[in-house]
């Protein structure tokens, strides 16, 4: 029984045939081996999942398929012909898109010419707007409903304009459609969204590539999955009924991680903090919030509940209109970041890219930027020497993945980079730590060990705000939870007290 | 067997030759220029003309230097070269009408830097580019130069205001020494204090930048201000060197400070800013010029080269920039 049944999934997987191939993929980068021998087939009309820890080399994969990057070694098969990409209008030419997070659209252009850039139709030499509107319009049926051809991408939200990069990737003929971490910054129901379509184009016999770092879209939508750890392929499960969370968990870190949050209930001190009446132009009500040393507070709310903008106006990043903040009983006027910093309190911010990191410099100098301050001689010459210590103290207590301190900070997987930026805090003398979607694009390894980082500071009589969209991690981490929906502070739950639906239901708009 | 060794040596070789392209390029290709232009020039390498032609890049060489903090913040500065005008002038007159030399030299400088102040403020402050608020501050100040001076040039009665630009020290031109001083001030600024850090960073990514606690619109006041007052001595210096103020000397000269620097690998795009590159951008434009001049090239077709010359580097950074993305 059980053998013809295996049997029977035999039969299945080899119906299924390979539409896309890697053979011994190798590639290096100056003292980097990202990936290394990496060998995998992908099933015409699937979804084939990667993951991976930070690092791991799915990105790198990616770019070596959208022929932003050639292999050191290693070929490329598409349905049986050898592939050479030189650059991505090969890959495009060959019917690859490859989706990033950070989306290359252009703003200020509507929808129907940024779908149709590179290839607008012509009629007697100019525009054909009335043609072009017509295909566009085609393909948001598909896609979008509500979105006109003229609205400009600015208009449209993250979830939105994805969609429009999906477009433009069908209006090339893409037959392989690959997405770097696409969820990471949409809400639930452009997720849903996003499901619904991948679902299509795999019906439509499209073969999708889906790196994530949730566990639980894999099985949401995953045909099959390969893991990948330090540039090699573990393994390829093309039978998701035959693994679990813990199994793919195990194959990504090498070890298995009992309970991702590991919390641990901790006594509170005095109040660190306290805010009263905070109003700001992304509110729309004043906000009071006060935290105690060892407390862990958790924001949820949907993208949009300005929960950013809150923290924000804390940090003096933003123009406060009213509101009075005190630090350890102190009444502290924060006006910019740089007095947020000396008065004690740090944010590590939402987007990595745009307002985290500085790509163009290394490690060292991304987190020297702030502390380096306490070791300047006569206030402004470098102590290269405390400065270099300090950075490599932190690149090995937080396993930041690169060859060496001097690697420019573009060049680290996207999980690393969010761990320099919190090495950019941990050696300064902060009291408060504010941190805007902490473990977006990270791991589950590594997030394990920022939850134990901030379990650690908030021993040390640290108050904490942190910022999430994933419900299970602000359950699972926070001391309490506060609520926000539509720009007002609606609820403070305690941890004991909270569950998904009891947090959701403050969270969700009133009318729903 | 054979073709096999071979291969490989080639790919070492490549590989060598590729990291010291990256990290030197532009020094090995001006040492290559310097050789050749000593082999076929005649009087090229002599020790009369290597001084000329110090002589000739010190004006560009110092104000490089200010130049490389404002690319290197990501902005840059086009009013430099009514500045040099300006503050010639003013240093003329306020020399002839006080009879102080000391007052003169301050003057200019005070003077550039009060523009390069407001330049900064207007940019930090008001948020208007650097591009057209340096275009509009360099017709406002060339407008102030022939103000002042009535139109033509100002001479200067005390002679001992000329020691400035024209005396020697163990037989080196003062103006060359000044230069020299400025790449160690500066090249020390940039690399080993925070200013120089803060300004990097700014140029990378100016919202991480402020979000770390950097104060961005101090550091680009400074920047500016630093950039005026140095165009301000520079104009000085060659005041001193042309024994007068001269409201309509130095066109042009912004563009050639900024193509010096992007031809030493300066980033237009802010955050990388190699100062040996730089001063090895100076060099190759002097370099050039002087051959030209050495190799009786008309005047017109000089214009041409230095504007190819402008070209080749913006493409260089270029290309450089697609390799890092
Ligand atoms: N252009 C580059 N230059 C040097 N090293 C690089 C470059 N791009 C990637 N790497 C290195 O290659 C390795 C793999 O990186 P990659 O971005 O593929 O990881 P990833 O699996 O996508 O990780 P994450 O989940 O954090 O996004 C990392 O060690 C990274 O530092
Ligand atoms: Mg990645």
């Amino acid at each position: 029984m059980l053998q013809s049944f295996m049997y029977i999934q035999q039969e299945i997987n080899a119906f299924m045939k390979p539409y896309l191939e890697f053979k011994s993929v190798r590639k290096t980068f100056p003292g980097v081996v990202a990936l290394n021998d990496v060998s995998f087939q992908v099933a015409e009309g699937s979804v084939h999942g990667l993951i991976g820890e930070n690092g791991a080399g799915k990105s790198t994969l990616l770019k070596i398929l959208s022929g932003a990057y050639y292999p050191t070694s290693g070929e490329i098969f598409i349905d049986g012909k050898i592939k050479d990409f030189h650059n991505t209008k090969d890959a495009l030419d060959a019917g690859v898109a490859v989706i990033y997070q950070e989306l290359n659209l252009i703003p200020e252009m509507t929808v129907a010419e940024n779908l149709l850039l590179g290839h607008m139709p012509t009629k007697s030499g100019f525009l054909d707007r009335k043609e072009m509107n017509k295909i566009a319009e085609g393909e948001l049926k598909f896609l979008l409903e509500n979105i006109s051809p003229d609205m400009k991408i600015k208009e449209l939200s993250i979830g939105q304009r994805q969609m429009i990069e999906i477009g433009k990737a069908l209006l090339h003929n893409a037959r392989i459609i690959a997405f770097d971490e696409p969820t990471s910054s949409l809400s639930s129901r452009e997720i849903k969204q996003l499901y619904k379509i991948i679902k299509e184009l795999k019906d439509k016999g499209h073969s999708v590539i889906y790196i994530t770092h949730r566990m639980e879209e894999i099985f949401d939508i995953c045909d099959e999955v390969t893991v990948f750890r330090d540039g090699e392929k573990i393994e390829t499960f093309s039978d998701m009924t035959a693994v679990d969370h813990d199994i793919l968990v195990n194959k990504m870190v090498g070890r298995s991680i009992e309970d991702i949050y590991s919390y641990r209930p901790r006594t509170h001190g005095e109040v660190v903090l306290d805010v009263k009446d905070l109003m700001g132009t992304g509110l729309s009500e004043p906000f009071s919030l006060t935290v105690r040393k060892g407390e862990i507070v958790g924001f949820f709310g949907l993208v949009g509940a300005g929960r950013t903008e809150f923290l924000k106006l804390l940090y003096g990043a933003e123009k406060k209109v009213s509101g009075t903040t005190f630090i350890n009983n102190k009444e502290v006027n924060i006006l910019s970041p740089s007095k947020a910093i000396k008065e004690g309190m740090a944010l590590c911010p939402e987007d990595r890219k745009d307002e985290g990191i500085i790509a163009v410099r290394s490690v060292d100098e991304n987190i020297s930027i702030s502390v380096r301050r306490h070791f300047n001689k006569f206030g402004i010459f470098l102590d290269r020497k405390k400065e270099t210590e300090n950075t490599n103290s932190f690149i090995k207590k937080l396993d930041i993945k690169t060859p060496s301190k001097d690697q420019m900070v573009g060049n680290l997987s996207g999980g690393n980079q969010q761990k320099v930026i919190l090495a950019r805090w941990l050696g300064e003398n902060i009291n408060v730590l504010l941190m805007d979607e902490p473990t977006r694009g990270i791991d589950v390894g590594t997030k394990n060990e920022i939850y134990k980082l901030m379990y650690n500071l908030a021993d040390e009589g640290k108050g904490i705000i942190f910022v999430s969209s994933d419900l299970p991690e602000v359950l699972g981490v926070a001391d309490r939870i506060i609520v926000m929906r539509e720009g007002k502070f609606v609820e403070s739950v305690d941890r004991d007290d909270a569950s998904q639906e009891i947090i959701l239901s403050h969270a969700l708009p009133i009318n729903n | 067997m054979v073709s096999k060794t071979m291969k490989l040596n080639i790919k070492i070789n490549n590989k060598f030759l590729k990291s010291l392209w990256e990290s030197s390029g532009m020094i090995i290709i001006y040492l290559g220029l310097f050789i050749v232009l000593s082999i076929f020039v005649p009087y090229f390498f002599t020790v009369r003309n290597m001084v000329g032609l110090a002589l000739s890049v010190s004006m560009v060489g110092m104000v490089a230097m200010t130049m490389l903090f404002a690319l290197a913040s990501g902005d840059f500065d086009l009013s430099v070269e009514a500045i040099v005008a300006f503050s010639g002038v003013t240093a003329a007159m306020v020399i002839n009408s006080t009879g102080s030399i000391l007052f003169g030299i301050i003057a200019g400088i005070i003077g550039g830097g009060v523009i390069g102040l407001l330049n900064g403020i207007i940019i930090a402050k008001a948020k208007i580019n650097a591009l057209i608020t340096t275009l509009a501050m360099m017709q406002i100040v060339h407008g102030l130069a022939f103000i002042v001076s009535g139109g033509s040039a100002v001479g200067i009665s005390d002679a001992r205001f000329f020691v400035l630009g024209n005396s020697r020290m163990l037989g080196i031109p003062n103006p060359i020494w000044i230069t020299i001083i400025m790449f160690i001030i500066f090249g020390v600024l940039l690399n080993r204090t925070t200013y120089g850090k803060n300004t990097l960073a700014i140029g990378g990514n100016i919202e991480a930048a402020r979000l770390a606690g950097i104060n961005v619109d101090r550091i680009k006041i400074i920047i500016f201000t630093l950039q005026g007052s140095m165009a301000g001595f520079a104009g000085v210096v060659l005041a001193s060197r042309m024994t007068s103020g001269q409201p309509n000397t130095s066109v042009g000269f912004s563009l050639d400070v900024i193509s010096a620097c992007v031809l030493g690998g300066v980033s237009l795009s802010g955050g990388i800013a190699p100062i040996a590159g730089a001063i090895v951008g100076v060099l190759i434009m002097g370099t050039i010029q002087n051959a030209m001049n050495l190799m009786n090239i008309p005047a017109f077709y000089q214009y041409v080269v230095r504007g190819l010359i402008l070209l080749i580097a913006v493409l260089i950074d270029q290309l450089k920039q697609r390799k890092r993305n």
